[in-house]
């Protein structure tokens, strides 16, 4: 389930190889193409008593903006991995595939030459199976990812990790194309 | 760690929308074949605003143990004994009779009287006067179906119960309304006791019925809430780095069982409520979570994925040695037992299926339930008979019940929105 750190430093170092032989290549673009949350707005929550009594709401603002993509040109750019931000898992895993290994490091370098930037990694799964079981298996695969960012250099200041589990798709539908659009892990830039 | 700390709060008037997302058509999709036949007759002086015997011609009909008459096919309504014809009823292969009167009491009161009656027998089983307001005419009906249900089957009816569930409403973009509702058992009278646009999770009632446990992302990080349903005031009991998940009421209602990841893997934990301690359960490096209590309060199921995958354990809940109880399937979690502790409903995945299954825990045979793809979320209704769960059809999230014996299920739709996660009120 979770390679150690030797593994890791392996990895980065193929993943660096990879990066600069395949840097143009997508390797999935559907998969990979850096869209993501385009929402912002207030962020709400209300209680309510029964039978009509008055209950309680509270409220904060949240913005859910690509922060991203306002941060420079290479995180628009389809050509450059920074642009991806999504890093995508087979089913009840949380183990990074490879194709992925070249994004989380190119991120894990822009987040070592700028250390005041911060990210959440939201981890996320499929609809199936347990709702509160996919809570721990986002984890799971948001803490992977941190972990390969913290091998390479990353602050563990920089990183916050929270898990939807299933609660927040990315892709509705009950199939397989939906699922594995699902089964993710998003790298959230955070305003400053 | 601020615990217990009352959030501030605004209050809020008239956002309580009850009907918004009210109706919901409840389809019984397999009965049993012995289904018993037995004819509701029209209740008398039917001024009132809840047509009584249609409520309970439902939910006896819902329940699956009954063939009911259907109105056109009745010789006669007759509202007292004296008015019925026994042998006409036995002509038409009626084995019961229901009838009765509602009566305008005034003054906002009604008085309702209803008869069981033994068309066979030819005498009265059940005769019951009672009095209403207005308000508490459903629940008067579902009371009846109660007392009819248990009459007739020897187990406790459930008709009056409660259940609570989490609705999704897209709104378009990624914008969703997450609303926590508590309805009656049949669905009417939904209403909505928490509501945020981020996900809301994992409802828990307390044994009393008083209280609802739940899961709330509202501040973009996972916190468990304890909110009293009369009054929707609410605390917050635990916020720790990471998940904060699964909430189960112990069956004393003192404490809650959790899960906490703040250590690193997320483990089982015990809150004791009134001393705000905090007692780690399990200490795994791999994922444990969604515990569960037994009746007596003296163990707690949960899941677990040390062997690989994820499965059921148990462990005694002052601490102490944990055992793996199933083995069979590649998936089994979200344990809970049924009141009498005899079995475990839990959601069983085979490749790609993933259904309700009941366990009997003195043969650790598994039985499944349920056909459906995507199954989950069981909750067994207070008397054992039923396991309410979560199903989905293409997108469409909605909830079932299916008896012990898997021979009966009946599926809840609402009008709108996705709903998941029911839990039945004690």
């Amino acid at each position: 389930m979770k390679l150690n750190k030797i593994l890791w430093v392996l990895l980065f170092a193929v993943s660096a190889l990879f990066l600069s032989a395949c840097s143009d290549e997508e390797k999935d673009a559907s998969l990979t193409d850096g869209t993501q949350n385009a929402t912002s707005g207030i962020n709400d929550a209300s209680t309510n008593g029964l039978n009509g009594t008055s209950g309680m709401n509270g409220s904060g603002m949240s913005g859910d903006g690509d922060y991203a993509s306002t941060l420079g040109p290479e995180f628009n750019d389809p050509s450059n991995p920074l642009s991806k931000r999504t890093v995508y898992f087979m089913l009840d895993s949380s183990e990074v595939m490879p194709d992925f290994i070249p994004v989380i490091a190119a991120h894990a370098q822009y987040l070592i030459a700028n250390p005041a930037q911060k990210i959440t990694l939201e981890g996320n799964t499929d609809e199936r199976g347990s709702p509160e079981y996919n809570i721990a298996l986002g984890e799971q695969r948001a803490k992977s990812v941190a972990g390969m960012m913290k091998v390479q250099g990353v602050s563990e200041s920089q990183l916050n990790i929270v898990s939807y589990g299933e609660e927040k798709p990315a892709a509705f539908g009950s199939d397989e194309s939906a699922w594995e659009k699902n089964r993710r892990v998003e790298i959230v830039y955070q305003p400053k | 760690m601020s615990f217990f700390r009352r959030i501030l709060l605004v209050v809020l008037l008239g956002f309580n929308t009850p009907i918004s997302y009210a109706a919901l058509t409840i389809e019984i999709t397999e009965g049993v074949e012995s289904a018993v036949p037995i004819a509701v007759v029209p209740f008398a002086s039917q001024t009132a605003p809840v047509n009584i015997s249609a409520v309970v011609n439902a939910d006896l009909e819902r329940s699956g143990y009954f063939k009911m008459m259907a109105e056109q096919s009745m010789p006669d309504k007759p509202t007292t004994a004296a008015e019925v014809n026994f042998k006409d009823w036995q002509a038409l292969g009626q084995n019961y009779l229901v009838i009765g009167q509602v009566v305008d009491a005034g003054g906002g009161q009604y008085n309702v009287q209803f008869q069981l009656l033994d068309a066979y027998k030819s005498g009265q089983l059940l005769g019951y006067r009672m009095s209403s307001s207005t308000s508490d005419l459903r629940r008067t009906a579902h009371h009846i179906s109660d007392l009819i249900f248990e009459k007739l089957t020897g187990k406790k009816g459930v008709f009056s119960g409660r259940i609570a569930y989490i609705t999704t409403n897209n709104l378009g973009g990624k914008r969703q309304l997450q609303q926590l509702q508590v309805a009656d058992a049949d669905g009417f009278n939904p209403q909505t006791i928490a509501s945020s646009a981020e996900p809301l999770m994992s409802p828990s009632w307390s044994p009393d019925g008083k209280k609802v446990a739940y899961v709330s992302f509202e501040k973009k990080s996972a916190a468990i809430y304890v909110q009293t349903l009369a009054s929707g005031e609410r605390v917050r009991v635990a916020e720790y780095p990471g998940i904060n998940g699964a909430p189960a009421w112990s069956p004393d209602g003192t404490r809650l069982a959790l899960t906490l990841s703040k250590d690193g893997s997320p483990d089982i934990y015990v809150l004791n409520l009134s001393t705000h301690s905090l007692t780690k359960l399990t200490k795994s490096f791999a994922i444990d979570t969604e515990p569960s209590w037994s009746p007596d309060g003296s163990s707690i199921v949960f899941t677990s994925d040390r062997g690989g995958k994820p499965q059921i354990y148990i462990v005694p809940s002052q601490g102490g040695q944990e055992k793996r109880l199933t083995f069979s399937g590649n998936y089994n979690a979200r344990a809970s037992f049924s009141p009498d502790g005899r079995s475990l409903v839990m959601v069983h995945g085979n490749g790609n299926d993933y259904r309700i299954a009941v366990m009997d825990m003195a043969s650790r045979s598994i039985n499944v339930l349920t056909g459906g793809r995507s199954d989950e979320s069981p909750s067994f209704a207070p008397n054992g008979a039923m396991i309410l769960f979560a199903s989905k059809k293409g997108s469409k999230g909605f909830l079932s019940a299916v008896s012990l014996d898997g021979k009966m299920q009946q599926k809840l739709v609402f009008n709108s929105g996705e709903v998941r996660e029911p839990s039945w009120a004690p």
